[in-house]
């Protein structure tokens, strides 16, 4: 049992993109309870420290395994892949990216409504699905494939940040 | 009563043994402290009787006099009488300049750093008038209980940046207090009701105290508090009332002159008085008369009602905002709680309900249940209560960025992350020989640095020289569980530690922690080497008995007979040590023993992974036959 430990194994989950999150929260909190800061309040400082980077790890942990996208990038780095700054994308991939952002703007300018937006939002998620699904069959079987599936969640998921945002606006926070 | 008591070895608490824990709200308007006793967390009285001491420190030619007594005061004194000094902790002055034009103190004119207040004993930063306040409670603590606390669990809005809860923190630090934990005032108000009731489910926690307001989305599960969301409003809260009812009677009275302190701090108290009463009747006379402002006449709760509408209705939409963070849907929050004196005001209780969709729970005294729950996580956290299933996870309340070209802030660790938690950074020199680099550490959620709060500035020096974009520094930034940043550097290349110099904005400096600790020790009249001898053999019991307990139950497992031995003697030599009257000598006996127990102390915590992971071990076998 150590600090630099796979996630994974961490969790007593198999390596691999699909993940039961509410197994992994389960665990998670098993974990934390066990070597959370406050069990060492009246602890020695050696305790303290300790318990302080597991407490730490197993969070980054969790975050980067509850998030589809985090656990992307993660498996990539695990197959020794590691993330390309600006990597080249398929032509209609981003057709449709620029499409998108296009349907994202014509929201806000004309109409600004809610339910639009709601629509659009619910629509870039299934992309978002489709991208997933092809990641974890090629994650194992096509580095390269897989690799550009990151990529494209990447795109997307900046897309859905910037959707977030106009639905702020729309909501006046 | 039980006769026969069977407990596990090493569970077993001895009467005798029992730590004194207790929880103190240390709140804007009144701080409360509170001790489990007998099983029961109760808020513990002064001698009159008054469970609420209210948060008035008031300095006079005498010496120092805090609550009821300075309160009565304020308005004859308004210079010398600090009220409501917590929206002032961690602030700098511009910050102070923005809660509102009319407050009534002098600062002392500092463009960096923490404000001073100008009083007849000299100048005092806010941190040591909440000192003043921790001191009080803490006083009444020990009376009751008849021995000193060995720790306490101090509450702070969840919304606090990291600024204030070091503020927080110091003001315990100048007070002589060991902090357990900073615990956030929802959550302390959750330990509360879900202790109390065995509640699970997700549920909202709305504070409207004297000078804030948080709104907390929390879910209890298997004992397990979580919190998903927090948000509010550090500048908002019943004293906003008050300073409208206030604006309110100066506007009938027709008064167009500047208000003197005296006469804005008289019509404050009074305005205090017509809320209250309001809460109870639908309408109340009012007979103002200070000085040229003179009013008579009435004001009716609906009239009351839509003074404060624009206020209440501005936590609602705060309330929205954090249900969304949460990430969970609003017909999924079962459960709404009332926390602070504010909720008590109906058109709150009414707008809340309205948005939730459910009626408020109230059943705790709202003006007492943070004070409550911080009790109870003390007397576990102090060990009074072995074996306990509670956890309790915190997110970070704002984001934490850094400063990058052109002002923006570049956020690092994003607010509602669980916490503790840890991130690297790599950063490169920009200069051929670059040794040295500037940090700016900021915390809020918008993209100009000159809108987020300033936190540090880190000087990273030691820098091995290099050709520009040669040298890579990782810092890594860690927020511990009672929400405080840290950081450290090295060079990965070379793996040289470069050496970081913390200024920090607003917060206390080690020197002036240490001045401020002096000057305490002088007014009462300590010696200050006989105190750190006294601090130092407390803390070598400590580890004593954490190392002992430990071994008692951990040792045969994880660790050879002659380990046991060597730790064991390790011991003797501490426990040899506590009677000698040279504290260094002590402190370095501390350190050996750390220092011995190093590895035991890392089987125990592998143990404890182990431990939690055990129970599906057998699960996942049965799965693959």
């Amino acid at each position: 049992m150590n600090l630099n430990q796979n996630y994974f194994e961490l969790f007593g989950l198999p390596i691999e993109f699909r993940v039961d999150t509410d197994l992994l929260n389960d665990r998670y909190l098993e974990l934390q309870k066990e070597v959370h800061p406050d069990n060492f309040a009246a602890g020695t400082d050696q305790e303290k420290r300790l318990s302080m980077q597991w407490a730490t790890f197993i969070n980054t942990a969790n975050v980067t395994l509850k998030s589809p996208l985090a656990r992307a990038i993660y498996l990539l780095e695990l197959h020794g892949l590691q993330l390309k700054n600006n990597p080249e994308l398929p032509p209609d991939f981003l057709m449709q990216q620029i499409e998108l952002r296009e349907q994202l703007e014509s929201i806000e300018d004309a109409d600004a409504n809610l339910e639009k937006l709601d629509d659009f939002k619910r629509e870039v998620r299934s992309v978002m699905s489709r991208i997933e699904t092809s990641f974890a069959l090629a994650i194992g079987e096509d580095l390269a494939m897989a690799e550009r599936s990151v990529y494209e969640m990447q795109f997307i998921s900046k897309l859905l940040v910037s959707a977030d945002h106009l639905e702020e606006k729309l909501l006046d926070y | 009563m039980a006769l026969l008591q069977i407990t596990e070895p090493g569970q077993s608490i001895d009467p005798h043994l029992r730590k004194r824990a207790a929880g103190i709200d240390l709140g804007t308007t009144n701080s409360l402290i509170a001790c489990v006793r007998a099983g029961i967390a109760q808020t513990l009285p002064d001698a009159d009787g008054s469970h609420m001491l209210p948060s008035v420190v008031r300095y006079t030619e005498d010496g120092i006099i805090v609550g009821q007594q300075a309160l009565n005061k304020a308005s004859l004194d308004p210079l010398n009488t600090i009220v409501s000094v917590k929206r002032l902790m961690g602030r700098g002055i511009k910050d102070v300049m923005t809660l509102g034009d009319q407050l009534p103190y002098e600062f002392v004119g500092i463009d960096e750093g923490m404000p001073r207040i100008k009083t007849r004993s000299g100048d005092v930063s806010p941190v040591e008038v909440s000192a003043e306040i921790i001191k009080s409670v803490v006083c009444r603590a020990n009376d009751t209980l008849a021995g000193d606390l060995d720790g306490v669990v101090i509450t702070v809005p969840a919304y606090f940046d990291d600024a204030q809860r070091q503020a927080t923190k110091d003001a315990a630090q100048v007070a002589g207090v060991n902090v357990l934990r900073l615990l956030n005032e929802p959550t302390a108000a959750s330990i509360a009701y879900g202790l109390d009731t065995g509640h699970e489910g997700v549920i909202a926690v709305y504070d409207l105290g004297g000078g804030t307001f948080d709104i907390s989305i929390l879910r209890l599960r298997q004992g397990v508090f979580e919190v998903l969301a927090t948000g509010g409003n550090s500048a908002l809260g019943g004293d906003d009332f008050d300073e409208i009812i206030a604006q309110w009677l100066v506007q009938e009275s027709g008064y167009s002159g500047k208000l003197n302190p005296r006469q804005f701090r008289g019509l404050l108290m009074q305005a205090r008085v017509i809320k209250e009463d309001l809460s109870a009747t639908d309408t109340i006379d009012i007979d103002v008369s200070h000085g040229d402002i003179q009013f008579q006449g009435s004001l009716t709760r609906e009239a009351f009602n839509e003074l404060i509408r624009p206020l209440v209705a501005a936590s609602v939409k705060a309330c929205r905002r954090t249900v969304r963070d949460s990430g969970v849907d609003l017909n999924d929050i079962d459960c709404v709680v009332l926390v602070g004196g504010s909720t008590r005001v109906p058109l709150v209780a009414e707008k809340v309900g309205e948005y939730f969709g459910i009626e408020p729970l109230s059943n705790i005294d709202p003006d007492r249940v943070v004070a409550i729950g911080a009790a109870i996580q003390a007397n576990i956290l102090v060990g009074n209560k072995a074996d306990d299933e509670m956890l309790l996870l915190d997110v970070l309340p704002l984001s934490l960025g850094l400063e990058t070209m052109g002002g923006l802030s570049e956020k690092i660790i994003a607010r509602n992350t669980v916490i503790p938690t840890t991130r690297a950074q790599e950063f490169t020199t920009y200069k051929d020989g670059q040794t040295a680099m500037l940090i700016h550490v900021v915390q809020g959620e918008r993209e100009l640095v000159s809108d987020c709060r300033s936190l540090a500035r880190f000087e990273l020096k030691g820098i091995p020289p290099m050709v520009a974009g040669a040298a890579k520094i990782e810092v890594l930034f860690n927020v511990d569980a009672d929400g405080l940043l840290s950081v450290s550097a090295r060079e990965t290349s070379t793996g040289v530690k470069a050496s970081i110099e913390v200024k920090p904005s607003y917060g206390l400096s080690d020197d002036e922690i240490t001045t401020m600790l002096k000057a305490s020790f002088e007014y009462a009249s300590t010696d200050a080497s006989q105190r750190s001898l006294i601090e130092a053999r407390v803390d070598a019991g400590r580890v004593i008995e954490a190392l002992s307990n430990a071994l008692a139950e951990d040792g045969l497992a994880l660790l050879p007979a002659d380990d046991i031995r060597l730790l064991n003697d390790a011991i003797a030599q501490l426990t040899g040590l506590i009677d000698s009257t040279d504290h260094k000598a002590i402190t370095h006996g501390i350190e050996m023993l750390g220092r011995a127990s190093e590895d035991f102390a890392a089987l125990r915590m592998d143990a404890a992974v182990h431990k939690a992971l055990a129970g599906r071990q057998i699960e996942e076998v049965d799965n693959e036959i």
